[in-house]
C-alpha cells in the first residue's frame, strides 16, 4: 500500500539528511518527497510518499517521531486529500508535430512554457496518474528531458495537520 | 548566571557543573585548547584517557554504574572519529552519555581543514540526537536540551560539536533553567486501559513467563519487578542487559534466556502461553528463530519505545511509557490476585533440576567458568564489567547477580575492548565498590592502553582475564560449525600479561592451577592498585548451552553433544 505522510520538522540545517538517512538506514522506500517552509518559517513540512503494509507504515511512523526534530506526522488517506506534483516535459516537436501535442496538452490543462524550433517545455500539474497519463501520450513524438517534483498533498476540507504546533 | 561577558570554553563548564557533571573522560587537541585551558582551573574531575575510544566507554561505564549521564571528550577529527565506536555502543544500549567534540572553527567548515571530519554526520545513526553550535548564544540551550534527551526517555548518547572559535567567543552567560522541545515528549503517561487489560491477561494465563531486559534498570523498576513476579508467580528470565533486574537467588528466577541462556529459560519461554516482555526488545541473540519464538504465547510488551513494539514479533498488547510507572499500576490492580496453580511452577523446577548450568570440574586446568564462581565467592557484591566473547557468556552464567547496576556488558554492539574502560568509568563512578573486569586475551589487547590511566590517576579495578590463547568464541564457532578450521583465531603467546601490568607500575598475577585461583583473588583484592589477573584456563572450553544462531531457543547443543 502507498501512503502519504505529512511531516513537520524543526526548519533546521540538517534536518533533512536526519529524515532521509533514518529511510535509507532502516531500509525503507521513499517514493516521494517535498519538502518546504510552512506558514511559520520556524516550521518546514515535508510531504513523504512511502509503500508498505501497515507494520512498515508503524515502524515508519514510529522511527520517524522518534527525530527530536520531527513535529508531528499525519498519515493523508487519499480518500481525504488531495494532492499534486508537478513535471516539466521535454518533448521533440516540429512544425509538422507542434499542433497535436499542444492539443494533447490543452487536453491535460498542461501548458506550454517554452517553444524552440525542435522542442516544446510542457508543465503539467497533478496526481500521478495524470501525469503518467500525459507521459505516455506524448511517448511517441519525443520525450528528451523529463523532471518530476515530490508530491505534495492536503486534507480536504477544514482539517489541518500539526495544529498546536503550527 | 552574570554580567560580565564570558568565552564559550568556560561557558561549557559552567553548563555542565549545572547539569551536576563532576567527571569528564576526555583527551585534548589542537582545537581544544581553551576548553582545556578552562578546565585546568576547574574543579570537574578530568580523567585522561590513553584513547578516545576508551574516554567513550568509560563515559558509558560510569553512566550504567551510577544511572547519571557520562560525559567525554575529545579532539576534532581523529579524536572524534575515535569515538565512534564507543557512542554506537552507547547507542546499542540506551545509555545516557553526552559526547563533547571539538571543531575546526566555524569559517573553515566544510573547506577539509587540517583535522577535520563531519562528525555530526558521522554520528547521525549513532546518537539520539546530535548538534554543531554555531553561535556561542546557542551554546547553554544546546547542552541543556542534550543533558535532557540524553536522560529522558529511552536514553541514549548525545553528540555536540564545538568550533573552535565557539569557545572563545564571549558573551553574556544564563543558563536556562528547563527546556523545552516542540517534537520530544518523553512523559507519555500510561494507557490505565492497557494496564488494565494487561492485568487480565495475567489472571487469565496458567503458564506465564515475565522477560525482563536492560530497560527493568534503566527506569529503576527492579522492586516494582519482584512485586509483580511475587505477586503472580510467575518465573522471571531477563535479557543480558536485564541481568541484575531481578535476584538470581530467587526460586523464581530462570536466569538469563536466549543463545547462551539456560536451558529452563528457554523452555519455560517456549511452552508459555503468556510472556510479558519488560524494557527488551526481542533481540536475535534472544529469540533465535522469530517464528518459532514462544509460540503458544501472547505477548504483552511494556516499554517507553513505541518504535519497538511489533518490530521483530508481534505483539498482542503493547504498554507504552515508564515501566516503574506501568508496574506500579500493574501491580496495584493485581494485589488481590490469588497465588496461581503449582503445576506450571512445578514443572519448571523439575527442568531446573534436570538441566542445571554445569561444566566438567578440573584438577589440572583451570576451568573459566570455576574462575567465575570464585570471583563470585570472594565478592559477591563487585560489580562485575565483561568483555565480549567467551568470558563475558561465563561471567553472564557463573556469577549470582542480585542487584541492578552490578552487571556491565556491551550487549548490542559486542564491542570487544569495552570491559576495561567501561570499569574505569564505573570505579570513578562507584568508588567504594570493587569493580572486576571479566576479560578475554583478545579483548583486552583492545584496549590494554588504559593501564596507563589507572595508573597515572590512581584508579583500582581488577581485570581478570580468562586466557584461554584464543579469540574463544570465534574458535568455539569453527570447532562447530566450520570443521575445527581454527582461521586467525590462535593469539598464544603473544603477550605476558604480568609484564604487561608490571610495565605500568602495576600488579600482575598469574594462576595456573586451579588450586592458585582463591589465592590470585583475594591477591587482588587486597591490592593498592590495579591488578591484572592472567587465569592461564583451558584453551578448548565451550560455552554451553548453546542455540545455533537461526534455530528456535529450545533446540539447545549441550556440552559433549558435538564431536
Ligand atoms: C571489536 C570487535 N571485533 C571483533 C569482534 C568479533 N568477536 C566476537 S568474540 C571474539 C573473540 C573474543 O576473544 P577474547 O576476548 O579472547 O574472548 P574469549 O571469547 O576467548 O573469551 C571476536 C573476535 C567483536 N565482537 N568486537
Ligand atoms: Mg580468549
Amino acid at each position: 500500500m502507498r501512503h502519504t505522510l505529512a511531516v513537520l520538522v524543526e526548519n533546521k540545517p540538517g534536518v533533512l539528511a536526519r529524515v532521509s538517512g533514518l529511510f535509507s538506514r532502516r531500509g525503507y522506500n521513499i517514493e516521494s518527497l517535498a519538502v518546504g517552509m510552512t506558514e511559520n518559517p520556524e516550521i518546514s513540512r515535508m510531504t513523504i510518499v512511502v509503500e508498505g503494509d501497515d507494520r512498515v507504515l508503524a515502524q515508519v511512523t514510529s522511527q520517524l517521531s522518534k527525530l527530536i526534530d520531527v513535529i508531528s506526522i499525519s498519515d493523508l488517506p487519499p480518500s481525504e486529500s488531495v494532492d499534486r506534483g508537478l513535471a516539466l516535459l521535454k518533448v521533440a516537436a516540429d512544425t509538422d508535430t507542434r499542433a497535436e501535442i499542444m492539443q494533447i496538452a490543452s487536453i491535460f490543462r498542461a501548458k506550454i512554457i517554452d517553444i524552440g524550433a525542435e522542442t516544446l517545455v510542457i508543465e503539467v500539474t497533478g496526481d500521478k496518474g495524470k501525469i503518467g497519463a500525459i507521459e505516455n501520450m506524448l511517448g511517441r513524438f519525443g520525450i528528451k528531458e523529463v523532471v518530476r517534483t515530490g508530491r505534495v498533498a492536503l486534507h480536504r476540507g477544514t482539517k489541518t495537520v500539526g495544529g498546536e504546533y503550527r | 548566571m552574570t554580567d560580565t561577558p564570558i568565552s564559550g570554553a568556560k561557558a561549557l563548564i559552567n553548563c555542565l557543573k549545572s547539569e551536576g557533571v563532576d567527571t569528564i573522560f576526555g583527551y585534548p587537541g589542537g582545537v581544544l585548547l581553551p576548553l582545556y585551558d578552562e578546565l585546568y582551573d576547574s574543579d570537574i574531575n578530568h580523567i585522561l584517557v590513553r584513547h578516545e575510544q576508551a574516554g567513550a566507554h568509560a563515559a558509558d561505564g560510569y553512566a550504567r554504574a551510577t544511572g547519571k549521564v557520562g560525559v567525554c571528550l575529545a579532539t576534532s577529527g581523529p579524536g572524534a572519529t575515535n569515538l565512534v565506536t564507543g557512542i554506537a555502543n552507547a547507542y546499542m544500549d540506551s545509555v545516557p552519555v553526552v559526547a563533547i567534540t571539538g571543531q575546526v572553527p566555524t569559517p573553515m567548515i566544510g573547506n577539509d581543514a587540517f583535522q577535520e571530519a563531519d562528525i555530526t554526520g558521522i554520528t547521525l545513526p549513532i546518537t539520539k540526537h546530535n548538534y554543531l553550535v554555531r553561535d556561542v548564544e546557542d551554546l547553554p540551550w544546546i547542552v541543556k536540551e542534550a543533558f535532557y534527551i540524553a536522560s529522558t526517555g529511552r536514553p541514549g548518547p548525545v553528540l555536540i560539536d564545538l568550533p573552535k572559535d565557539i569557545t572563545t567567543d564571549e558573551f553574556e552567560f544564563i543558563y536556562p533553567g528547563r527546556t523545552y522541545l516542540r517534537g520530544y515528549h518523553p512523559d507519555v503517561g500510561i494507557d490505565e486501559d492497557a494496564v488494565k487489560r494487561a492485568a487480565s491477561m495475567i489472571l487469565d494465563s496458567e503458564c506465564p513467563v515475565i522477560y525482563a531486559g536492560g530497560g527493568v534498570i534503566i527506569s529503576d523498576s527492579s522492586s516494582e519487578l519482584l512485586k509483580l513476579a511475587e505477586t503472580i508467580q510467575a518465573p522471571v528470565t531477563t535479557t543480558l542487559l536485564g541481568i541484575g533486574a531481578f535476584p538470581q537467588s530467587n526460586p523464581l528466577s530462570l536466569r538469563m534466556l536466549g543463545m547462551h541462556g539456560t536451558k529452563y529459560a528457554n523452555y519455560a519461554v517456549q511452552e508459555s502461553d503468556l510472556l510479558i516482555a519488560i524494557g527488551a526488545r526481542f533481540d536475535d541473540r534472544v529469540t533465535g528463530k522469530v517464528d518459532a519464538f514462544a509460540p503458544h504465547a501472547k505477548v504483552i510488551h511494556i516499554d517507553i519505545d513505541p518504535a519497538e513494539i511489533g518490530k521483530n514479533v508481534r505483539v498482542d498488547l503493547p504498554v507504552i511509557g515508564d515501566a516503574k510507572k506501568i508496574l506500579q499500576s500493574l501491580n496495584s490492580n493485581l494485589q488481590k490476585m490469588q497465588s496461581r496453580s503449582g503445576a506450571w511452577l512445578g514443572k519448571i523446577d523439575a527442568w531446573k533440576k534436570k538441566h542445571p548450568l554445569s561444566y566438567v570440574q578440573s584438577d589440572e586446568v583451570i576451568k573459566p567458568q570455576y574462575v567465575v564462581q570464585e570471583i563470585h565467592r570472594a565478592c559477591p557484591d563487585a560489580i562485575i564489567v565483561t568483555e565480549v566473547g567467551q568470558n563475558q557468556m561465563w561471567a553472564a552464567q557463573y556469577f549470582q547477580f542480585e542487584n541492578p547496576r552490578t552487571f556491565i556488558t556491551s550487549g548490542g554492539l559486542g564491542t570487544m575492548g569495552y570491559g576495561f574502560p567501561a570499569a574505569i568509568g564505573a570505579k570513578v563512578g562507584c568508588p567504594d565498590r570493587t569493580v572486576i573486569d571479566i576479560a578475554g586475551d583478545g579483548s583486552f589487547q583492545m584496549t590494554s592502553q588504559e593501564l596507563a590511566t589507572v595508573s597515572k590517576s590512581d584508579i583500582k579495578v581488577i581485570v581478570a582475564i580468562l586466557n584461554n590463547s584464543y579469540l574463544g568464541m570465534v574458535r568455539q564457532w569453527q570447532e562447530l560449525f566450520f570443521d575445527e578450521r581454527y582461521s586467525y583465531t590462535d593469539i598464544s603467546q603473544s603477550v605476558d600479561f604480568v609484564k604487561l601490568a608490571e610495565a605500568y607500575n602495576l600488579v600482575g598475577i598469574r594462576a595456573e592451577k586451579p588450586s592458585e585461583v582463591p589465592s590470585a583473588i583475594s591477591e587482588a583484592l587486597s591490592a593498592d592498585r590495579t591488578v591484572v589477573i592472567d587465569f592461564v584456563v583451558d584453551p578448548m572450553e565451550n560455552v554451553f548451552p548453546m542455540v545455533p544462531a537461526g534455530a528456535a531457543i529450545n533446540e539447545i547443543l549441550e556440552q559433549g553433544a558435538v564431536a
